[in-house]
């Protein structure tokens, strides 16, 4: 007992592999999801490359037909489960204990568990890809009976959502019970910060979606294997049910990969405009309401299937209602922007461009909330750039945008600026580069997940493939930029940056091993 | 709070979120039945009515309208043929009852066994669209270059909304598994 | 000097790079860059067209107008300039304002969209029915009234994919049998399918439905005029999902009658 308290209020970190391995320390393993979503972003980012390398002109030169559709299926499956998902939770680890005043998350040794399940799931879904037979490849969204017909590596996916699964949901509830529990007194909840409210309702969505993919894809293996009929019509079954069911979790899945993202785009724009966010309280709400719609709008993922008209108007009235709050939310970062006094470092350059960028995924978004234009827009390429625009731009450049912005935090040292603002520019130039041109390609027709098409989507696909090459080799320069700041550089100071708002910017840079022992006073 | 509080707080909250996971594991197998009824009320994917007793009791016979019902077959990894009835469309009164016959061939020495399932469109009207004898979902047997008659017979309910002019019925003919789930 | 020469160097470059490019596009003379839906050929395909036209226009504007404010935000209130930072954190003017014309905005789209749905799933008073039923990988048409039934699987040489040969035109759009329709009259489509899901999907007739196992879906085109056009599977169905084309013959009404007639005795 003494022993252990002793160790609280020394800052005596602990050496060598095992203290990875056992690490309870909210930091450490905040680091851990990081480097691990970071090498998954490496890995899902080369299977991008090898689809773009493929669809560099028309025919067949690089890949058969049947691995292209294995790298379109686990490129999915790694980026959103790999290195969103953990992406996040990482920046959670980081970020809630100190944004919250608490020593560490509620539950640390669980926590410590939900981050080794992840390499040992993902090492699984990449096995897959060597089993006879192959890996998957009916598509991240996995529908039957095209994924009853693979082979030995759909199972392996499955075990690899299962794990995946328990992982996130244990995170959540680790979450959850840390900021409901660990606050420092006077932190009530209407002074989170508003990263902390956009996770812990993303942790509630996490809870209640993840469960049901897990039934989903359980029901698929008991169909594949054990002689159940859920999704066979041949048996009674219902092959439209199971994509009910895999996007009554999949469209809150969604938003699990986006809300956090505004969270930290409403920390950074407010630091870097020197003002206030703009109306909190109708972020929280906006937030809370996008999550609650989430789980009332499925199946405009699913309009083609034959559905009753009155079941088609109902999904799409309760989507084009998602656009208000989240119009909402890009009105109050515009005015927190508005008569600002604003400096463009690497973190507010991101948090701009997703902004920006967000907002024309979101805009696609609400033109294929249209059922009868969805009819077109359906299983095309601009779905593909409509979800790059959302979760690469939204997501993924958030999170870009959290780590320059927390990077001096964490090691201590100033990131290079300008090594920042190259990644910077090479990184949006080269996205729309590469997803722009998709617009149109859907348009005119080119259906997704084609290893080869017809001549006329020859011009823009190779435009598209030139620029996912430029974005693919940029990342290298924000593995650079994150070395070079835990090697050396300028001392960070414990603000970091001019009057930030937050507890995290009252505890020295680099943030020591143990913060807020004794819970801070919060005015 | 002490740290005592807050321990045995984490623990509720642990207790109850994971009593919501469970829940919502149960809940992705619940919408299985779920589902069912959904579709049976709002004739979702076509799956039409059941064959009940309410359904087998007389209809009034709305003389004033007709509507046409088409058949189609098709059969998928079974050597067998399936002949639609021969009449490829039907004009009917809402509440009278039809019969047709589809008719089966084997087209190899063996014995083999298969299943329909039906399907109905346009979706509203399926459940309107009342089959009170039926082969679908029962196992059907046809030795060696067998044939066999498979009657259907089936009403209209009046009550089938009134921009409904045809409707079809479509059965997929498959070979039959043990675990034949009967869910419609 | 030095600039001459690297003018000269840069002219080098830019040819090179433009005849690499001729080279690898076998394409250039037939260059599209195609940038909007195709062109509609029935009544579905033209209001869908319109629909998205009129939405897009409304999502640019909007856009515009966001970015318009970001960026006006970025010239005018950065720390460079001297820009000192007010401090108003909230306004419930603005934030009523924008609640509400959004949502004015988005019931003004759901009126023309909620009629286009009505039109489009409006199947009766047919004047013939053609069931289609997708399997791996290829489709099998069905006229049900006239007991013409027929596949039809994609054309092009394996050494045209591979690249032994020149890429034809119409290269991955083009099958053996054609399916063909007469001309203005509403076609019904039955869809189903043998073993996957399938999608069939002509861009110029319209939207695509999905053909799944074990159900029966239905959708409608009256072609307004004649022609050839081309679609393709539009659902994940395996291996060769990218080699499963559609192609149909819009053909005045006698040309079809003898065309079935001529499919009938085939048969």
């Amino acid at each position: 007992m003494t022993t252990a308290v002793a160790d609280h209020h020394h800052d005596e970190v602990p050496k060598g592999i095992t203290r990875w391995l056992f690490t309870t320390n909210h930091k450490d393993i905040g680091t851990l999801y990081l480097w691990f979503s970071f090498i998954m972003f490496l890995v899902g980012g080369a299977m991008a490359l090898v689809i773009r390398a493929e669809l560099f002109m028309p025919g067949l030169q690089v890949v058969n037909p049947h691995f292209y559709n294995q790298m379109v299926t686990v490129h999915a499956l790694v980026m959103i489960f790999g290195a969103v998902m953990p992406g996040f939770v990482g920046f959670a680890n980081w970020m809630l204990p100190m944004m919250i005043g608490a020593p560490d998350m509620a539950l640390p040794r669980l926590n410590n568990w939900s981050f080794w399940l992840l390499p040992f799931a993902t090492t699984l879904l990449i096995t897959s890809l060597f089993v006879p037979g192959g890996g998957p490849a009916a598509g991240w969204t996995i529908y039957p009976p095209l994924s009853i017909q693979g082979g030995m590596g759909v199972d392996l996916t499955i075990f690899t959502i299962h794990i995946l699964g328990m992982s996130s949901i244990l995170g959540a509830i680790n979450i959850i019970a840390t900021i409901l529990n660990m606050r420092a007194p006077g932190m009530t909840l209407l002074k989170m910060p508003l990263f902390v409210w956009t996770w812990v309702i993303t942790a509630f969505l996490l809870i209640a979606a993840m469960p049901v993919l897990a039934g989903a894809v359980t029901m698929l293996l008991t169909d594949r294997h054990f002689g159940t009929a859920f999704f066979s019509a041949a048996g009674g079954g219902d092959p439209v049910m199971f994509q009910h069911i895999f996007w009554f979790f999949g469209h809150p899945e969604v938003y699990i990969l986006i809300l956090p993202a505004f969270g930290i785009i409403s920390q950074v724009i407010p630091t870097f405009s020197r003002k206030p966010l703009f109306g909190y309280t109708s972020m929280v709400f906006a937030t809370a309401a996008i999550a609650f719609l989430s789980f009332i709008v499925w199946a405009h993922h699913m309009y083609t299937v034959g559905m009753p008209l009155s079941g088609e108007l109902f999904f799409m009235y309760s989507t084009m209602l998602i656009a208000i709050p989240t119009g909402v939310k890009v009105f109050n970062w515009l005015a927190t922007m508005w008569r600002g006094s604003m400096t463009f470092e690497t973190p507010m350059l991101y948090a701009i461009a997703t902004v920006a960028l967000f907002t024309v995924g979101g805009l696609t978004g609400l033109m294929m909330a249209i059922t009868p234009a969805d009819f077109q827009y359906h299983d095309t390429y601009f779905i593909v750039a409509h979800f790059h625009y959302v979760i690469f731009c939204g997501s993924v450049l958030a999170m870009f945008s959290g780590v320059y912005y927390w990077l001096p935090k964490w090691t201590g040292h100033m990131y290079d600026e300008t090594l920042g603002k190259v990644h910077f520019w090479l990184t949006v130039i080269s996205f729309n580069i590469t997803f722009f041109p998709q617009h149109f390609l859907g348009f005119a027709g080119m259906p997704r997940r084609i290893p080869d098409y017809s001549l006329q989507f020859a011009e823009f696909n190779m435009v598209s493939s030139i620029g996912g090459f430029i974005l693919g080799f940029s990342q290298l320069i924000l593995l650079w930029v994150v070395i070079k700041s835990i090697r050396g550089g300028k001392k960070a100071t414990a603000e970091v940056w001019d009057n930030p708002e937050g507890l995290e910017w009252t505890v020295p840079s680099p943030a020591p091993y143990h913060t807020f022992a004794t819970a801070p006073e919060v005015r | 709070m002490t740290e005592r509080n807050v321990r045995k707080s984490n623990r509720r909250v642990t207790g109850w979120l994971s009593l919501w996971v469970v829940g919502m594991f149960g809940f992705g197998y619940a919408l299985v039945p779920l589902y069912s009824v959904f579709c049976e009320i709002t004739g979702l994917n076509g799956k039409s009515a059941t064959l009940s007793e309410v359904s087998a009791a007389p209809l009034t016979i709305d003389k004033s309208r007709t509507v046409t019902v088409e058949f189609t077959v098709n059969v998928s990894g079974i050597p067998w043929r399936v002949d639609r009835p021969k009449t490829v469309r039907l004009n009917v009164h809402p509440g009278e009852a039809t019969t047709v016959i589809y008719e089966a061939h084997s087209l190899v020495d063996a014995m083999t066994a298969g299943q329909a399932v039906p399907s109905v469109t346009p979706a509203k009207a399926a459940r309107h669209f009342r089959k009170t004898e039926c082969f679908c979902f029962t196992r059907q047997e046809l030795v060696g270059g067998e044939s066999k008659l498979m009657p259907v017979t089936f009403v209209v309910d009046p009550k089938l909304p009134a921009e409904v002019k045809t409707i079809t019925l479509s059965y997929e003919v498959y070979p039959a598994n043990e675990n034949l789930t009967n869910n419609s | 000097m030095i600039v001459s020469r690297f003018k000269k160097l840069r002219s080098a470059i830019v040819a090179t790079a433009g005849a690499g490019m001729m080279g690898i596009l076998p394409t250039v003379a037939q260059a599209e860059w195609a940038l909007n839906l195709q062109r509609p050929v029935t009544e579905i395909a033209r209001v869908q067209y319109d629909l998205h036209m009129l939405i897009m226009y409304i999502v640019t504007v909007i856009g515009i107008i966001v970015f318009g404010v970001m960026f006006y935000s970025i010239a005018k209130f950065r720390k460079s300039k001297g820009a000192e930072a007010a401090k108003f954190s909230h306004s419930t003017k603005a934030e009523v304002l924008w609640t509400v014309i959004p949502t004015l905005i988005l019931i003004a789209m759901a009126v023309p969209s909620t009629k286009a749905l009505l039109l489009m799933e409006d199947t009766t008073e047919s004047d013939m029915v053609l069931k289609v039923t997708g399997y791996q990988w290829g489709w099998q048409y069905d006229y049900l009234e006239e007991d013409v039934s027929f596949f039809s699987k994609l054309a092009t040489p394996q050494s045209q994919i591979t690249g032994n040969e020149t890429k034809g035109e119409n290269y991955l759009l083009e099958v053996d049998n054609h399916l063909v329709i007469p001309a203005g009259k509403k076609v019904r489509l039955l869809l189903t399918a043998k073993d996957v899901i399938h999608a069939w999907w002509v861009p110029q007739l319209g939207g695509k439905k999905d053909a799944i196992p074990g159900y029966i879906n239905e959708m409608w085109i009256r072609a307004d005029e004649t022609g050839t056009y081309r679609g393709q599977c539009a659902e994940l169905c395996g291996k060769d999902h990218g080699y499963m084309p559609i192609v149909v013959d819009v053909v005045e009404e006698a040309e079809y009658m003898a065309w079935i007639e001529a499919q009938k005795n085939k048969s």
